[in-house]
């Protein structure tokens, strides 16, 4: 065996997440109230493309959960030993993009680094010269070359990505024939010509953008840094890329905790009343109380003395960040079910005098059973709904919480962290702006698609939404 | 009402034990005294008496709850609990690590909070509010929906970036304004213009929408209809009725947080470097100044409290059925 694979702690948490959200999807479609509001959503166009690129988001975030070690050498009695490196199957698939490190910044698609060095030119003397980056091919020597160079990149990205959505297209139009009358070739050209009734070819045009950038990502930062380096000259794009799998573990491993609090509490205080009731509203009053951000930094602060002094339990600085990002999103978890559950504890309340819950208590159903059968699948609209939209919160709050320092670990590639050891760069003559600019835009694209996502999902299951 | 008042803060004060016993579980079950002591003292090669000494000169070094050397009275009062979490009821919130008085310190910062923290909100409310008003005016068209997705587009950016760009543009090229510092009195405006600007931008995105989600629930109803089939105009049904029921909801967001302005902007004053409570907080947690973070902790409570009464006095004050009996 030349690898191992390692599992660490947020990867299994992961794997969990997207198997819940395997079941949820099958539980879901099997609904038939469901079903028309999924319909809904998916036919909207923005929400469509939205999914489109949660997914591929998605899919980078699982390929940066695939962790392994590789064999470095077997020893004479047998034993493997494996590099304390911990490597993801996206490293891999960037092709060593995190491996080769200039030495300081340098400008996105750069020939020089942004420093001048002491260095020895040509006929001997030393000189103060800009050196050039170790990942350029020689031939390349002036910007002259580099025009030529990159546009013809393009061009080939550019038709490579055309020929692969055509295969797509005919792929996708085989598909579509089955469920209609349409012969073969008209169906094709309809989903081409843009003039299939359901959108379709918007589907297609998306997905050939996410092709197309993922092409020219392959056949540019082989050689160029799209988005510069970093202070200590690693590759910009591949931090904002490696941010991603924190992004998502942040927005949705906080929902896994907040989630069962939120439902089970909510429920509960609604359909018994009393004192559980008065119980439960002390519980989520006093911790909505006090100020989020304030909890988090009290809880955060405990966490780190408590990691400092126990290092025996943390032995590789992966798995102390790995604790510390685990930590972040339980307690982020903790502090955000209290609106949750407020709102389906009234919920509940309503529901509990409504007739079908009248006639199944009267028919002797236990409580546990009304609550799991009758309540929940009936406050469901309202869950999606509030995850959808804390969501895009969650990734946002990474960012400011790490600026106050007690966001994740500084060694987690985030971009909370990005923009922390980038912001005092714009004061650099010349500006070195391409950190934050990468950042925020993945941030961006991430949180828009997050947020216009959740949109589309409120107007299909609001029922106060529909009647508008 | 007066009765009423009082029983919602007879009604706050288990809530604020509740939060005085979460802070303290935090911060003394979790780590030991001996734990803070060493990190504060720099980890490794600490001394026993080092750790003694500053435990001594914070005030550490007693039992977590029960005290069984003391008599009476002092069993439970001459405890960590006691001194460090319920004295904070009186307002005695003690000195920080450096030594400074916190009590004094917060009395300090409070004001260059508030003149950051105010004009945001009130000139914040009126663009929002104009803005929703807009997009309800033109509603079912092609302006509301680019609209709506112009509100998205700005809440997706990150609070960070309306502010290192403000700081970048307006501070560093175009020199309007100084990018950060702090003075009182008039000189005082010239450093709060960007930062209340920028807030106001960065709130527009949730705020218009929130409100216009709002008014669009008031302007299918029937005294709205009546409103317009008397002949008034739109913009006068809009501004004179509909704003006025939609006063509830508005409230419920706005009230209470006005209390809470005394906080701060944790991002605001770090960026622009205004010593108000939030820059005092974000350097406390820096510094892992426990004593800072816990005043802190139970000042923000007692203010979201004081918002919740607040918002329910403003409901009597805005609509004639709310009463309390």
């Amino acid at each position: 065996m030349n690898i191992q694979p390692v599992f660490l702690a947020s990867d299994i948490l992961f794997y969990l997440l997207l198997a819940m959200l395997a079941g949820f999807g099958c539980w879901a479609s099997r609904q038939r109230n469901f079903r028309e509001s999924w319909r809904q959503v998916v036919l909207n166009p923005l929400a469509l493309v939205s999914l489109v690129v949660l997914l591929t988001y998605l899919a980078v975030g699982l390929l940066d959960s695939i962790h392994f070690q590789q064999k470095v050498t077997t020893a004479s009695n047998g034993k493997t030993y494996y590099s304390a490196q911990v490597k993801s199957l996206l490293d891999v698939a960037l092709g060593g993009l995190g491996d080769h490190s200039e030495k300081t910044y340098s400008a996105p698609f750069a020939l020089h680094l942004y420093a001048k060095e002491l260095a020895r030119n040509d006929t001997g003397t030393m000189e103060q010269i800009y050196p050039r980056l170790h990942s350029i091919n020689p031939s390349v020597k002036t910007a002259q070359d580099r025009r030529q160079d990159v546009f013809g990149r393009i061009a080939v990205s550019v038709i490579e990505g055309i020929v692969l959505t055509l295969i797509l297209s005919l792929i996708f139009s085989l598909y579509l024939r089955r469920q209609s009358a349409l012969t073969f070739s008209k169906q094709w050209r309809q989903l081409l010509m843009g003039r299939a009734r359901k959108p379709w070819g918007l589907l297609l045009v998306t997905l050939g953008v996410i092709i197309f950038v993922i092409l020219l990502i392959a056949h540019l930062s082989g050689q160029y840094h799209m988005f510069g380096t970093d202070k200590v000259g690693n590759d910009v794009l591949y931090q904002a890329l490696k941010s991603i799998r924190t992004g998502l573990l942040i927005g949705s491993l906080t929902t896994l905790v907040m989630l069962p609090f939120a439902l089970i509490l909510g429920a509960m205080a609604g359909y018994f009343g009393g004192i559980v009731d008065d119980i439960i509203q002390y519980v989520y009053t006093t911790l909505s109380s006090i100020p989020g951000v304030l909890l988090i930094a009290a809880a955060i602060l405990s966490i780190q003395i408590y990691i400092a002094n126990h290092p025996e339990a943390f032995t590789t600085i992966a798995g102390r960040a790995d604790a510390r990002l685990i930590a972040l999103c339980i307690i982020l978890g903790v502090t955000s079910w209290t609106s949750l559950c407020r709102v389906l504890r009234g919920e509940t309340l309503k529901l509990r005098e409504v007739d079908f819950i009248q006639a199944a208590r009267a028919l002797g159903v236990g409580w546990f059973r009304i609550i799991s059968r009758h309540v929940i699948p009936n406050v469901m609209h309202i869950v999606l709904i509030a995850i959808a939209l804390d969501f895009s919160m969650l990734v946002l709050a990474e960012a400011v919480l790490t600026y106050v320092g007690v966001g994740v670990d500084p060694t987690t590639i985030s971009w909370g962290n990005m923009i922390d050891s980038a912001r005092l760069e714009l004061a650099r003559e010349p500006v070195v702006w391409w950190s934050l600019v990468a950042a925020f835009l993945f941030m961006f694209v991430f949180v828009l698609a997050a947020n216009l996502f959740a949109d589309a999902l409120r107007e299909a299951f609001d029922p106060r939404m529909a009647k508008r | 009402m007066f009765a009423y008042i009082v029983r919602r803060m007879i009604y706050a004060i288990p809530v604020l034990i509740g939060v005085n016993v979460i802070t303290f579980l935090l911060f003394f079950m979790v780590n030991t005294p001996d734990d803070i002591a060493r990190a504060q003292l720099g980890e490794k090669h600490v001394t026993e008496a080092a750790i003694q000494r500053w435990k001594h000169t914070h005030g550490y070094d007693k039992p977590l709850f029960y005290n069984s050397e003391k008599q009476g009275v002092h069993q439970f009062s001459d405890t960590l609990f006691y001194t460090k979490s319920m004295r904070l009821f009186s307002f005695h919130f003690g000195s920080a690590d450096s030594g400074r008085p916190i009590g004094y310190d917060i009395k300090q910062r409070m004001w260059p909070s508030l003149a950051i923290a105010v004009p945001t909100l009130l000139v914040g409310l009126m663009l929002n509010v104009t803005f929703a008003m807009l997009m309800v005016f033109f509603r079912q068209t092609y302006l509301e929906l680019s609209g709506v997705i112009l509100c998205i587009v700005m809440m997706s950016v990150s609070g960070m970036f309306y502010i290192i760009m403000g700081q970048f543009l307006i501070g560093k090229l175009l020199h309007l304004v100084p990018i950060s510092g702090y003075d009182y009195g008039w000189e005082a405006i010239k450093f709060l213009v960007l930062p209340v600007a920028i807030g106001v931008v960065a709130g527009i995105g949730t705020g218009a929408r929130w409100y216009r989600t709002i008014f669009l629930e008031e302007v299918n109803k029937d005294y709205v209809r009546t409103a317009r089939a008397k002949g008034l105009s739109e913009v006068f049904v809009l501004f004179h009725h509909v704003l006025k029921n939609a006063m509830i909801p508005i409230l419920t967001g706005v009230v209470v947080i006005i209390p809470s302005l005394f906080m701060g902007s944790l991002l605001m004053e770090s960026f622009f470097g205004i010593p108000g409570l939030g820059s005092y907080t974000i350097d406390a947690i820096r510094q892992q100044d426990f004593s800072i973070v816990r005043a802190m902790v139970f000042l923000g409570t007692v203010l979201y409290i004081i918002g919740l009464i607040l918002t329910d006095i403003s409901y009597t004050l805005v609509d004639p059925r709310v009463r309390f009996d």
